[in-house]
């Protein structure tokens, strides 16, 4: 029966070793890193500002080589010089907005397929249209540069922009940390609804505990280099904003935060 | 004060401080009965101005002519020396040196030979206008093709993009800026580099522009007349730094004031 079938594996990080030299000095960034993250689910990388977040996002994104160990995406091994059809299946979300200044919108959505050569094909250009009006931009605004908009618009086209490929997985590298309150749990609404529709894998990180939860199926906690532990976020899905007001999340808050502490304590 | 009076402030006082340098300059001459030959009257000067003014303009023109083309090549060719440059380190430590070269090198030592070599003529002027003035764009433009925000690069790297296309996408575009600042620098050399080879060009040819004009007046102590050349001469260099200007705020406006990256570090 399908329902008793075990969730598929889509990433596996085996044994991550990773350190950078910083003049004589070595610092290891990963160390012997194992994690794994089920197809179409949520994974939140919790952790301290230098714990190796952003790295490990990169690593599985092939655009940084560890030194030994290996990340898989299904069947196929990452690297930086790995088949294009596995780096394809893959979009990556910025710290920043990340858009080319002298580019509309429009014109900065259609970047991503036009550098695979796919920018004129219809579905391409609906699906574009399609995200665009999902993450809340105007039609007004598709022809705006970059300068025009607000922080949160650009973020917005950010997101749009990774979506354009229909990625299977998309890593977000502290996307909203630069954002108010408000528009972040917003946009938290926005990336759940993007989950439930393209049934995407997402690898998120982020050190605020409270979006951590409200995301994802689990949360990694990040520590020196390894995941320190592996929690389950018990909350069902489709999620509500009202959920964060709720005891349970509050005291599931608790929980986390002690095991963030715990973790490098 | 009225908003007219603000907005002219800053071209009343620099007026008002040359007046006033005018006024004194005229006061000494006259008290101190200094010759003319020696410093004439800035109402001489003026005046030299207005006799001469088909002389100059004519000159002016001629002398416009070879450091705009002079400008022009070193942006064209400037800009393809950068181009190779940000493509090959090798090529880069090979050849950087002698760029430095371009610009350390005394242009009054080496406009003879170029005269020697080129003739007396139109050529050799813009030849020793474009050496004076390319070196600017070249390190420029080099160091903004090279210094391309991380995130884009890796945003481009996310989508296989080719060589051809992160230069073309993404480097190039986000060059312009520093070719404007480049050429900022390089409009007021290409009118010194044209004067002075037209110094050394002097009179025996058939041309005719402000640097033959001056060695002229200078031959026959001709203050005045030599000073209104020199007037001219700054003229000229303002336009062409006032060209670049206009064309930063118009046609270049997408490139270069854009640029509102948050994603600058």
């Amino acid at each position: 029966m399908e329902s008793t079938l075990p969730a598929q594996q889509l990433i596996v990080c085996s044994q991550i070793q990773l350190s950078f030299t910083v003049g004589r000095k070595s610092q290891t960034v990963l160390d012997q890193l194992d994690l794994s993250v089920n197809s179409g689910q949520i994974v939140s990388l919790l952790g301290p500002s230098g714990c190796g977040k952003s790295t490990l996002l990169k690593v599985i994104a092939g655009l940084v080589d560890p030194q030994s160990g290996s990340t898989a995406i299904g069947d196929q091994l990452v690297s930086q010089r790995m088949q294009r059809t596995t780096r394809d299946r893959m979009a990556f979300v910025f710290q920043e907005p990340a858009l080319l200044p002298w580019r509309t919108v429009w014109s900065n959505v259609m970047l991503p397929n036009e550098l695979r050569g796919k920018a004129n094909q219809g579905e391409t250009i609906d699906r574009a249209k399609h995200f665009l009006n999902l993450v809340g931009l105007q039609q007004s605004d598709w022809k705006k540069l970059p300068s025009q908009l607000s922080g949160g618009m650009k973020m917005r086209a950010s997101i749009a922009r990774a979506m354009s490929t229909k990625p299977s997985i998309l890593l977000l590298d502290e996307p909203f940390a630069a954002l108010d309150d408000m528009l972040r749990s917003k946009l938290n609404d926005l990336l759940l609804t993007i989950s439930a529709e393209e049934k995407c894998t997402m690898l998120f990180v982020t050190h605020n505990i409270g979006e951590a939860i409200y995301l994802s199926h689990e949360i990694a906690i990040m520590s020196r280099g390894k995941i320190a532990q592996m929690i389950s976020v018990p909350f069902p899905f489709p999620r509500v904003a009202t959920l964060r007001s709720t005891s349970e999340f509050a005291a599931f808050y608790g929980h986390v935060s002690g095991a963030l502490n715990e973790s490098h304590a | 004060m009225s908003s007219l009076t603000r907005t002219m402030l800053p071209w009343i006082v620099p007026f008002a401080l040359s007046l006033a340098i005018a006024v004194i300059w005229h006061a000494i001459v006259t008290w101190f009965a200094i010759p003319a030959i020696v410093l004439p009257s800035p109402i001489a000067v003026l005046n030299a101005l207005w006799q001469e003014r088909l002389i100059l303009l004519h000159a002016s023109w001629v002398t416009l002519k070879a450091s705009a083309t002079g400008l022009l090549c070193s942006a064209v060719i400037g800009s393809l020396i950068a181009v190779v440059f940000s493509q090959s380190a090798s090529l880069r430590m090979a050849l950087y040196p002698y760029v430095i070269f371009l610009q350390t090198v005394p242009i009054v030592a080496i406009a003879p030979l170029l005269i020697i070599w080129s003739g007396n003529n139109f050529r050799t002027i813009v030849l020793v206008s474009t050496i004076i003035s390319i070196f600017p764009v070249i390190s420029n433009v080099t160091s903004g093709l090279l210094s391309v925000n991380e995130n884009l690069r890796d945003l481009f790297r996310m989508q296989s993009a080719t060589r051809w296309q992160l230069l073309t996408k993404l480097r190039i575009p986000a060059a312009v800026s520093q070719l404007v600042l480049g050429l900022r620098v390089s409009s007021g050399l290409s009118v010194i580099g044209a004067i002075v080879a037209e110094f050394f060009v002097g009179t025996s040819g058939d041309y005719d522009g402000l640097g033959t004009i001056m060695t002229a007046r200078q031959a026959n102590f001709k203050t005045a007349e030599l000073m209104a050349a020199l007037i001219a001469c700054t003229a000229l260099g303002l336009i062409l730094f006032a060209t670049v200007n206009l064309l930063d705020a118009t046609l270049l406006r997408r490139w270069t004031r854009a640029n509102g990256f948050e994603s600058d570090k």
